[in-house]
């Protein structure tokens, strides 16, 4: 999702300057005929700046409760369900995508016990999981990519329960 | 510029490869007691290696044969009219071997086997070969004295491949794909990435081999010629690319994808690359491995809840189930004999390799340490290869398939794994 912030910030500043100069020509213009209406346009001026300011704070209230919820969803022993827990998680970023255009990259991955290639498979259904969930929360199927890791990229390292139930997980990326 | 700069970094893959070294841990009962005595050296300067210790090495790896010590040796003969029987006779040594090494533009390795009771020559042998293979032909040497005294076919002159990983959490992680000889000396590396390299897997004419990787930033299995080192990518579908494995024949390859939804095997025809789908199911079906009539697949199932291996015929696709022993079985892969399966199994929360008779049924662990996979049996079927770990760290094992010999294979450096190998050579 970052590429999106990138790009979305882009858009802004384009925007930004596009306004600008629409302003900029329609004062000149403005100036000339008819300066009793200098009131409205102030009035209108400031309701479109408030209504900017609460659609700002509303993205950056989504973008918090993303933040707050982290990037990463975690799974049970050769198990891909979803608990309630992991389903708040992507309830936050599921709102933040209904909001943007940008897609999402689901990397999914499983612990170092069992099989690797059976473990590549379990991180894909685990990663397939999160994506049938985002889905069927009204998120475009071609906005969401997934990939599986299997067992090849521990995000810790260590053979005991603390670690594998972190490694066995969801990316949200 | 680019010229040096490319051979700085092979230099670098070269010297940063990680070299394994033999731990042998078990052995059995009453080896057969051999002395393989230093050969003799003609040619310039001195031996490159030591043709009668990788001999004597390999006959220990077996488990089945205790080398006598250069230090218990009582005579050091290079030459028949040298043996003097009685010399050996006294400190019970049953087989002597002697031998001479001629070097020059090729190398040539002469030797004679004899039994010290009997006080006969049993067998003699030559092999030549260029200087930088004077270690495969001490291991064919050992191939055929390993022949003549048990009857089994050596599979001491052959090739593993592995990949040796040091992962990191701070900078990326970096995976080496890396061939050695079966003793784990000369490895090379033949890919490296820093994204994951896994299941290697070698075709029948022990030159062309797959596996899978990461490098696009999505799973693809690719094809590699260790001659020429000509690589090619031979998918790039939606979903997972994986578990490749060569038909007998080497004109097929049975792979993993899961392009139409859940991950199923399929076989792509090599020639006319046409794949062709042979298992169907919603679970996931995976790790396929040929029979060696080259109609059927074993391959691992959760269709019935966990993972099981089953058994698929290619042509109808009836499938029927295999193992019955313990909750979780997978990765099965097959002795040339066509009948001993092994196999990864969980059993009380522990992941140990088993072997399954085909036939009988019977089903017996092999290892006792718990995060073992990736079995991969020799040629010859006497011995498996497998990874596991010891402490953190990943390493390469050794089996024999009736449990009874044992050796590790543990890198000097980073993490080993997946290990391969290779089938029977033919001439370098």
């Amino acid at each position: 999702m970052k590429h999106f912030f990138d790009a979305s910030k882009a858009l802004a500043v384009i925007f930004a300057v596009l306004f600008m100069v629409g302003c900029a020509s329609t004062d000149t213009t403005e100036d000339t005929s008819q300066p009793d209406t200098t009131e409205q346009d102030q009035a209108r001026e400031e309701a479109e700046r408030d209504r900017m300011e609460a659609e700002k704070a509303r993205m950056q209230a989504l973008e918090d409760a993303v933040a707050a919820a982290g990037n990463v969803v975690y799974f049970d022993f050769d198990k891909s369900t979803l608990n309630s827990a992991t389903r708040r998680v992507l309830d936050a970023h599921i709102a933040l995508l209904k909001e943007n255009n940008g897609s999402v990259r689901l990397e999914g991955h499983a612990d170092e016990r069992g099989t690797r290639e059976y473990n590549m498979a379990l991180g894909e259904r685990r990663a397939k999981a999160v994506a049938d969930y985002m889905a069927v929360n009204g998120i475009a199927r071609y906005r969401i990519e997934t990939v599986s890791y299997g067992e090849e990229r521990p995000a810790v390292a260590g053979s005991n329960e603390a670690a594998w139930s972190k490694n066995r997980r969801v990316e949200i990326k | 510029m680019m010229r040096p700069l490319l051979l700085l970094l092979l230099l670098v893959a070269g010297s940063a490869r990680a070299e394994l070294v033999i731990e042998i841990t078990q052995g059995r009962d009453n080896p057969t007691s051999v002395a393989v005595v230093p050969f003799a050296w003609s040619g310039w300067g001195s031996a490159p290696d030591d043709v009668a210790g990788v001999i004597s090495d390999d006959l220990e790896r077996s488990g089945q044969f205790a080398p006598v010590k250069l230090a218990d040796m009582l005579s050091l003969p290079t030459r028949e009219a040298d043996v003097y029987f009685r010399d050996w006779r006294t400190t019970d040594v049953e087989y002597l071997m002697i031998g001479r090494v001629a070097g020059g533009s090729s190398i040539t390795v002469e030797w004679e086997l004899f039994d010290v009771f009997r006080q006969t020559k049993v067998l003699s042998g030559r092999e030549t070969g260029p200087p930088e293979d004077l270690r495969m032909l001490a291991h064919r040497a050992s191939d055929e004295v390993y022949q003549q005294l048990t009857g089994i076919r050596g599979a001491f002159a052959t090739r593993i491949l592995y990949v040796a990983v040091t992962q990191r959490f701070d900078a990326p992680s970096t995976y080496q794909l890396t061939v050695a000889d079966a003793d784990g000396a000369r490895s090379e590396v033949i890919y490296e990435s820093n994204e994951p390299i896994l299941s290697p897997t070698w075709a029948p004419d022990g030159k062309t081999i797959a596996y899978v990787s990461f490098e696009t930033s999505r799973p693809a299995v690719f094809m590699h010629d260790l001659d020429t080192g000509i690589r090619e990518q031979l998918t790039d579908f939606k979903g997972l690319n994986g578990a490749p494995s060569f038909s007998p024949d080497g004109n097929s390859l049975a792979l993993t994808l899961s392009k139409d939804g859940s991950p199923d095997i399929y076989v792509l025809d090599l020639g006319s690359r046409q794949l062709r789908r042979v298992t169907r199911h919603y679970a996931i079906d995976t790790e396929p491995a040929w029979m060696p009539d080259g109609r059927s697949l074993l391959f691992t199932s959760d269709r019935g809840g966990r993972p099981q291996i089953y058994r698929v015929d290619i042509a109808t696709g009836k499938t029927e189930r295999v193992t019955f022993d313990g909750p979780w079985n997978a990765r099965a892969s097959l002795a040339a004999d066509g009948r001993t399966m092994v196999m990864v199994q969980q059993k009380d929360n522990q992941f140990h390799i088993a072997v399954q008779d085909l036939q009988g049924g019977r089903v017996q662990t092999l290892t006792s340490t718990t995060l073992d996979e990736s079995p991969s049996v020799a040629p010859n079927g006497s011995m498996l290869l497998y990874a596991t770990k010891s402490g953190d760290r990943g390493i390469l094992a050794a089996v024999s398939v009736d449990g009874g010999v044992k050796f590790r294979l543990p890198s000097r450096d980073g993490d080993v794994r997946e290990p391969a190998w290779s089938p029977f050579l033919g001439d370098p």
